[in-house]
């Protein structure tokens, strides 16, 4: 693993392993303010230089929100009894954070089966977190037996066709993608032409030097499509954002953290507040995965992301409940 | 007295006797349209058990999740011929198909879960 020498733990995002010097360092590093991150047995480590001073906001940066994803309000089998308790270990981790986020984005799964009173109890819940403004995205559990139109009541106001829409803070752009509606047998997420037509024309005639943040359910990077992680049509998506010089895809869905980089778009997905799943290939099926009860926070976490105006990237920064 | 007994032992047998053709008749039937226990298709682990179900003609088939995840079965046709609602753990949906046919269907919370049944 790089960096093995070197007190700096450096970035290597496509490693698929650790070895155990790296390891211990790392999980010094975890004690002081969660710059590593253990996902399903695999550490991911982020460069110190690409990160800005951890402190008040101030002195950290110019924008700082927060993502969680794939609370699945309504669970309730062995991997986690008590959905409704981690989700509420993760208010208070964001409560607790240094830099107080201006606003959350969820990137979906908010329910379980799409019931009402399981996106009542996420709204209840997420009524105790500091930051007010929050983003949803719709995961697949959310538009069960309706198309969507349950959660486009809820949390798709503005929003255009499926509930997609862009907004603006401190100078980055956001947008919201959708891309778990219309699913066809066999196929992965999907984005589809009207989408790709408002994509298309949101971002025309932005800046190249806007930073911009993409979040959807699904990955949209062919993360294991086996399993159906990744997004048929994101190919397309990507190619309207190649000329802008910072680009970060924020995703879900597969209840563990991945980072991709290629260029100048950094693709990563969050942990779940609610259970794990296994790394690709690594069971049979990408179901909960259980584990001890005592280590079920560790692979349930949060996503704090974090831009200084003037440089490249957002800093992403993982954290687990526990 | 004792030929009121005998006419009423007649008749009990009589009944008892068609009774038993009759059920003897229903398991004849039942045997000719087959299969009670294969008309089922076993939700888990992401997948539907068996894949390709092959089925007479007139039998119902009852999806059974037996999943920790909730999944769906809605027929990949147009018009669909059936759709399911979110079937948790343990819930069932059935469905009788009464046209011969090939019906691919498919999960359409988890897409990559296809399966197939053939009524002969």
């Amino acid at each position: 693993m790089a960096g093995k020498a070197k007190d700096e733990i450096l970035y290597d995002h496509n490693h698929d392993g650790i070895d155990r010097r790296g390891f211990l360092k790392c999980m010094a590093w975890a004690g002081t303010g969660a710059l590593c991150v253990m996902s399903g047995g695999v550490l991911k480590s982020y460069s110190l230089s690409r990160l800005p001073e951890l402190g008040p906001k101030e002195a950290m940066g110019e924008l700082s929100f927060v993502q969680i994803s794939d609370s699945h309000m309504g669970f309730n089998k062995p991997a986690n009894p008590d959905v409704a308790g981690t989700l509420k270990a993760a208010v208070d981790k964001i409560n607790g954070l240094s830099a107080a986020p201006e606003f959350m984005l969820h990137t979906g799964d908010i329910s379980h089966l799409s019931k009402p009173e399981e996106f009542d109890t996420v709204d209840q819940i997420l009524k105790g977190v500091k930051p007010k403004d929050v983003f949803y995205v719709p995961g697949e559990h959310d538009v069960l037996n309706d198309d969507g139109k349950q959660f486009l009541e809820r949390y798709g106001k503005g929003s255009k066709g499926g509930g997609w829409y862009s907004f603006d803070k401190k100078g980055a752009h956001f947008i919201g993608l959708v891309n778990v509606m219309n699913l066809k047998a066999g196929g992965l997420g999907t984005l589809g032409h009207d989408q790709l037509e408002w994509l298309e024309d949101d971002v025309k005639h932005l800046k190249h030097s806007t930073p911009i943040v993409v979040f959807a359910h699904i990955p949209l990077w062919s993360v294991y499509p086996e399993w159906g992680w990744g997004t048929e049509d994101s190919a397309q998506a990507l190619a309207y954002l190649k000329k802008f010089g910072s680009v970060t895809v924020l995703n879900g869905h597969i209840h563990q953290v991945m980072q991709k980089v290629e260029g100048n778009v950094t693709f990563h997905t969050a942990c779940s507040t609610a259970f794990p799943q296994p790394q690709p290939g690594k069971a049979d099926s990408p179901g909960p995965m259980k584990v001890p009860a005592e280590q079920l926070k560790s692979v349930l976490g949060i996503t704090d992301v974090n831009y200084v105006q003037g440089q490249q990237a957002l800093a992403v920064v993982d954290s687990t409940l526990a | 007295m004792r030929r009121s007994v005998f006419i009423a032992v007649l008749a009990a047998t009589l009944v008892i006797g068609m009774g038993t053709i009759a059920m003897g008749q229903n398991r004849f039937l039942a045997g000719a349209q087959e299969k009670p226990a294969a008309a089922e298709v076993k939700i888990d682990n992401f997948s539907f058990g068996p894949a390709t179900l092959t089925v007479a003609v007139g039998t119902t088939v009852t999806w059974t999740n037996r999943d920790d995840i909730p999944h769906t079965v809605v027929s990949t046709d147009d018009p669909k011929a059936f759709k399911s609602k979110v079937l948790d753990t343990d819930e069932k949906f059935t469905f009788t198909f009464s046209k011969a046919g090939t019906y691919p269907y498919f999960c359409s919370i988890h897409p990559k879960m296809t399966g197939k049944i053939v009524v002969q």
